[in-house]
């Protein structure tokens, strides 16, 4: 039984065809857990459904809640201004934060179909196809950011309810800034799932990351003229500007310039996607 | 096909390291059925697991279709299906799409993978059922569609980590059917995990593994041979008689009670029918019985193959995933 033969070369494939090879069959892993992602999500109609009505009852409730009750209890007069050009009330104000929510909670928790997947078993039929663990980490993130995507387009239907003029052109910008957002968002949440075994565990670390985020982020309320604490939380969290993004082109009101929004989130989804890629090169 | 050297693997756990896969060697040829043989927690699923590429070894490596699992396991994937232990599939999607994911995911064009899910389909008798979602499936009809998932690609070495584990007897005697009729078509060599004897009796060569080492191999016949020969029981009305002609030929008995005579004899088929005709008494009853794999196991390790109450065999058992 023991085995005293020298080993045998190994076989090298041509390097052209192992390259190109390789790349196909990474590229087909992305796309085929992609189209599942999205496929499962098109299928799940109470989970959209779900997903739809939490952002509007904020909007609706929340929105107005606050809008017209505080300024009355705390003495000042409702619309005695406008807050910026472009902002008539609160309710303009936080539509675009309510999108980019929508945003957040559906990229984080479509990371949890990881934990999912390895919990049915599905999860080792990805990890024993012949693509890297890499393809697996892009092409669950593509997923969970196109289906965040598609359900933050589904938010763009309370636009004309607001008052909200959306042309084509901007609907048509939006489509990409969703998507950016979403991604590295979703990278975070497959990070963190990558690495966790428990579902209830990923609920509560995620309640504990995505709350704080979404209250920092100035999705709510203006971000001058806080605390100094909170103005620096405020600035360090990457959402912060991928609702100023969002405010840009949503209602053309923004504290910090697109470009830089967009250069925060880049920086944030590309880190997050290295800390996704490495969860599942050292999975087992 | 399967060369395996020296592999070797040390999981860490709270109370220290334990040794799951202890320097195995061995080598499986191109197209035989090959069994791997052991109480849970020997280590069999956890060889599996570094032969296709999940687990890294601690050391040692192995070849699989000219290709090094430790150095190309991208093309050791590719060389190798896998029908797990655990079910695997997704039951949010039907049978079709399950198979339809795994074609894309090995990169099949599309006439071809729609050629081999119709014909996968067809041998797993699943085709009515192909448009259903896979949780409304009973454990044999998920077990089949695993079965066809792993093939969907061709692959040269098919890994089936306790096939049959949970099914009814009827679902298992289909299973090896299938088994054999792969192995028959399409050339693929199989290697498989099973803690059934009745099973490993199917595989041309058996691995035996015990507490992480390979503690035997070879046929099932030449395995049984190394545990002893041929049983025969004999019952008659004249026991004294008997002994006396078992002597006269030189045979000893192991036991004589009232009426029944044990003894042993090396190639029992053989031997019956000449005994029984010049035999100088009369027999009431004649029975030959074989050692089984059964035996084997129990004269290898000391323990039945089913044996509970195994501490360290549960730890393992515990971090084999």
């Amino acid at each position: 039984m023991s085995d005293t033969r020298e080993p045998a070369p190994l076989p090298s494939p041509a390097v052209a065809d192992m390259i190109s090879s390789r790349w196909l069959d990474n590229l087909a892993g992305v796309y085929t857990i992609w189209l599942r992602e999205v496929r499962k999500f098109w299928r799940d109609r109470p989970r959209i459904i779900g997903a739809t009505v939490q952002p509007a009852l904020f909007l609706l409730l929340l929105g107005t809640g606050i809008g017209q009750g505080i300024p009355r209890a705390f003495g000042v007069e409702p619309a005695a201004r406008s807050f910026a050009p472009g902002v008539p009330n609160y309710l303009t104000y936080i539509y675009p934060g309510i999108i980019a929510m929508t945003l957040l909670f559906t990229s984080v928790f479509s990371a949890i179909s990881i934990i999912w997947d390895r919990e049915i078993g599905f999860l080792k039929e990805v990890m024993v196809a012949p693509i890297s663990r890499s393809a697996v980490a892009i092409g669950k993130t593509l997923g969970g950011s196109t289906v965040a995507m598609l359900q933050g387009c589904l938010m763009l239907l309370f636009a004309p309810f607001l008052h909200v003029a959306l042309s084509w052109g901007t609907m048509l910008a939006l489509l990409p800034l969703l998507l950016y957002i979403s991604f590295s968002l979703t990278a975070m949440g497959i990070a963190a799932a990558a690495r966790m075994r428990s579902m209830q565990g990923f609920t509560v670390i995620m309640n504990f990351l995505t709350l704080p985020m979404f209250f920092l982020s100035g999705a709510m309320f203006p971000i001058d003229g806080l605390p100094r604490w909170m103005t620096v939380l405020v600035t360090l969290n990457p959402l912060t500007y991928g609702v100023d993004a969002l405010r840009s082109v949503v209602i053309g009101f923004h504290q910090y310039g697109v470009l830089q929004d967009l250069l925060v989130m880049g920086v944030f989804g590309v880190a997050m996607l290295g800390l996704a890629v490495m969860g599942f090169e050292s999975h087992e | 096909m399967i060369d395996v050297r020296h592999l070797h693997r040390v999981f860490r756990t709270k109370k220290g390291t334990v040794t799951a896969v202890n320097d195995v060697s061995f080598t499986v040829e191109r197209g035989e059925i090959f069994g791997f043989l052991g109480p849970n927690g020997a280590g069999k699923t956890t060889t599996i697991g570094m032969l296709c590429t999940l687990l890294r070894p601690t050391s040692g490596t192995a070849i699989l279709n000219g290709f090094d699992i430790v150095k190309q396991p991208h093309y050791v994937r590719k060389s190798i299906g896998l029908v797990f232990q655990d079910p695997s599939l997704d039951e949010r999607l039907t049978a079709r799409e399950n198979l339809e994911f795994h074609a894309r995911l090995y990169r099949l064009p599309k006439d071809l993978a729609r050629e081999r899910i119709d014909r996968m389909l067809e041998m797993v008798e699943l085709v009515s059922r192909q448009d259903d979602l896979v949780k409304n499936f009973s454990g044999g009809m998920k077990r089949r569609l695993e079965i066809a998932r792993g093939l969907i690609h061709h692959p040269r070495i098919l890994f089936l980590d306790e096939p049959t584990l949970g099914l009814d007897p009827q679902t298992r005697v289909c299973i090896w059917d299938y088994i054999h009729q792969l192995q028959r078509e399409e050339q693929v060599t199989i290697f498989l995990t099973t803690h059934y004897m009745e099973e490993a009796e199917h595989c041309r060569h058996i691995g035996v593994m015990d507490y992480g080492k390979l503690i035997g191999l070879d046929t099932p016949e030449g395995l049984k041979k190394t545990v002893g020969e041929d049983r025969i029981t004999m019952t008659t009305l004249h026991v004294k008689q008997a002994t006396a002609y078992l002597a006269s030929r030189g045979l000893s008995p192991l036991g004589v009670r009232e009426r029944e005579v044990v003894f042993e004899v090396q190639n029992g088929e053989a031997f019956l029918p000449s005994f029984v005709k010049q035999a100088p008494f009369d027999m009431l009853t004649i029975n030959l019985t074989r050692p089984t794999l059964e035996d084997v196991f129990l004269r290898m390790t000391g323990r039945t193959l089913r044996g509970e109450g195994d501490p360290v065999g549960a730890a393992r058992s515990g971090r084999r995933r």
